[in-house]
């Protein structure tokens, strides 16, 4: 055990820390795209899915305990990581360029930074419905359910809140695209034979993840997807 | 050609430093970085100022001891080529020029453009060997290696130590450099045993000698006057990951 501890706490073993909680907050972001994309079915199906989430009970709290915990082991070691790195470093070069990094690697802490602002701002916007709105995170649809439809349309009706879900999703979306091949490098799989093709891979799933988040503010700016009749702001109230 | 050269000038280890301007007026296209540098301080003997210091030996791209940062790139903008086998005609008349040592923390400037990486051979002893006792060389292919495992093997062993993979580095790493010394060795069967022990000793070693992580920039790479491929780093990885759970 001490030997697994000591080996995970090197430079090459937070990388496995890194790469592994990378990939399942990746994994997340997928399945969490996937749930969302319902609002694209209505207010019925959006909702129902909200609802057979809020039925798993304490399954649910596992499962967001156990998100948190990977969130935080990733934050921190890239933390740690970036700490050691720039100390590596001492004096600072008066010129010093790029070869061939692209600005996605050189970049990772910054928009991961991003990303942990937008995680933030997202849990008290939709999860926990303090600060701004509350009152948007009480309404109920015709079947008593937690309106959840509602609540994301008229967020992403305001066009403040519309542009800071898209740009953080911008963020992410560098983040991930260096971060998916990268994973594979710092896990040992990178053989030349696949090389091009995990880039491919990382760049080609980005797009999915930020082309399907940002659609989803988009539409509710065009109209696309509307308050439902039975919400309050429908009929003149606010 | 004419070119301005600004040159980081430190008198030792614990003098702050500072970029220093000079100017030469008749510089051959066809001299070597370091042939243009002997100009310069040959000039400056004349006027009886101190030469600037820098490292170099073989002069012909074998040892690894010359170590320029040459506008912001180690061994200066042409690929696969050290600062001695760089040649003027790679820049244009009236550039200038800003000339550093290599930066990590790890490297100490013991004098001007000269830094200190005996932390490379310290990484070498904590596992850079093969330990058993092979006696004498033996004969030519008396082990045979398929022939596409000794060309891998031969491209690690391309690594000169000169530590621009450290150089070029954001994080001032020196995975390339180990993962070339850990890969040659391990492609071999006379150090493939020890491979995972050997990951392990020598990242551990990088890591108390102050270099930093990988980011998976790979602009080691790209600086690598012997163009060695990060793939050899995704080895040690690999390596490293199976000694983790094997316990050796
Ligand atoms: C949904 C959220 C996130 C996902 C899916 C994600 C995913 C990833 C992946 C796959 C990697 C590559 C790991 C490797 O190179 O082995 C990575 C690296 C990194 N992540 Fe994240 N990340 C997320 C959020 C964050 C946040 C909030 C931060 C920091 C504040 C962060 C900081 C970093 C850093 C600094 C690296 C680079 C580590 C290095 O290469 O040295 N990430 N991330
Ligand atoms: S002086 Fe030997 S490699 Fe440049």
């Amino acid at each position: 055990m001490n030997w697994l501890l000591r080996g995970l706490r090197s430079s090459v073993g937070l990388k496995f820390v890194m790469a592994v909680t990378g990939l399942l907050l990746f994994g997340f972001v997928l399945a969490h795209l996937a749930g969302n994309l319902q609002i694209f079915a209505g207010a019925d199906q959006l909702n129902g899915y909200a609802k057979s989430l809020q039925d798993l009970g304490p399954l649910l709290w596992v499962a967001r305990g156990g998100l948190l915990a990977i969130f935080v082991l990733h934050v921190g070691t890239g933390v740690m990581l970036a700490r050691r790195n720039r100390a590596a470093r001492g004096t600072p070069y008066a010129v010093q360029k790029a070869i061939d990094s692209t600005h996605a690697s050189r970049a990772m802490v910054s928009t991961g930074v991003v990303v942990m602002i937008f995680v933030v701002y997202h849990l008290m916007h939709f999860t926990l419905g303090v600060g701004i709105r509350p009152e948007f995170h009480d309404w109920t649809d015709p079947q008593g359910r937690h309106d959840v439809y509602s609540m994301v349309v008229a967020g992403f009706q305001q066009l403040p809140i519309a542009l800071f879900y898209i740009v953080s999703m911008l963020g992410l979306g560098v983040h991930l695209s260096h971060g998916l091949a990268s994973m594979f490098q710092s896990l040992g799989w990178n053989q030349p034979k696949y090389r091009s093709f995990t880039r491919l891979l990382g760049i080609g799933i980005t797009a999915v993840i930020i082309l399907g988040n940002i659609s989803m503010p988009v539409a509710a700016q065009f109209g696309l997807i509307e308050l439902p009749e039975w919400n309050p702001l429908v009929n003149g109230g606010n | 050609m004419k070119l301005t050269l600004r040159i980081w000038r430190q008198k030792n280890a614990q003098d702050k430093g500072g970029l220093e301007t000079h100017q030469l007026d008749d510089v051959s296209p066809d001299m070597s970085f370091l042939e243009m540098l002997d100009v310069l301080n040959e000039d400056l003997l004349e006027k009886g100022t101190e030469p600037i210091a820098f490292d170099h030996d073989c002069r012909e791209g074998i040892c690894g001891t010359c170590s320029l940062m040459i506008d912001g790139v180690p061994h200066g903008p042409d690929r696969g080529t050290t600062a001695c086998q760089l040649h003027m005609r790679t820049f244009k008349d009236g550039d200038t020029l800003t000339i550093e040592p290599w930066r990590a923390k790890a490297f100490p400037v013991v004098k001007d453009l000269v830094v200190d990486r005996t932390s490379f051979d310290r990484i070498i002893q904590a596992g850079g060997y093969v330990s058993v006792n092979t006696g004498g060389a033996p004969d030519a292919n008396l082990i045979p290696i398929p022939k596409a495992e000794a060309d891998v093997a031969m491209d690690a062993a391309a690594c000169i130590g000169c530590g621009a993979c450290v150089a070029a580095c954001k994080n001032a790493s020196a995975m390339l450099f180990v993962a070339a010394k850990a890969g040659h060795l391990g492609h071999l069967p006379q150090g493939e045993v020890e491979k995972k022990a050997r990951a392990r000793a020598m990242v551990h070693q990088m890591d108390e000698e102050g270099f930093g992580a990988c980011t998976n920039t790979y602009d080691c790479e790209a600086a690598c006057p012997k163009e060695i491929s990060v793939e050899f780093i995704a080895e040690l990885h690999r390596d490293y990951r199976k000694g983790l759970f094997s316990g050796r």
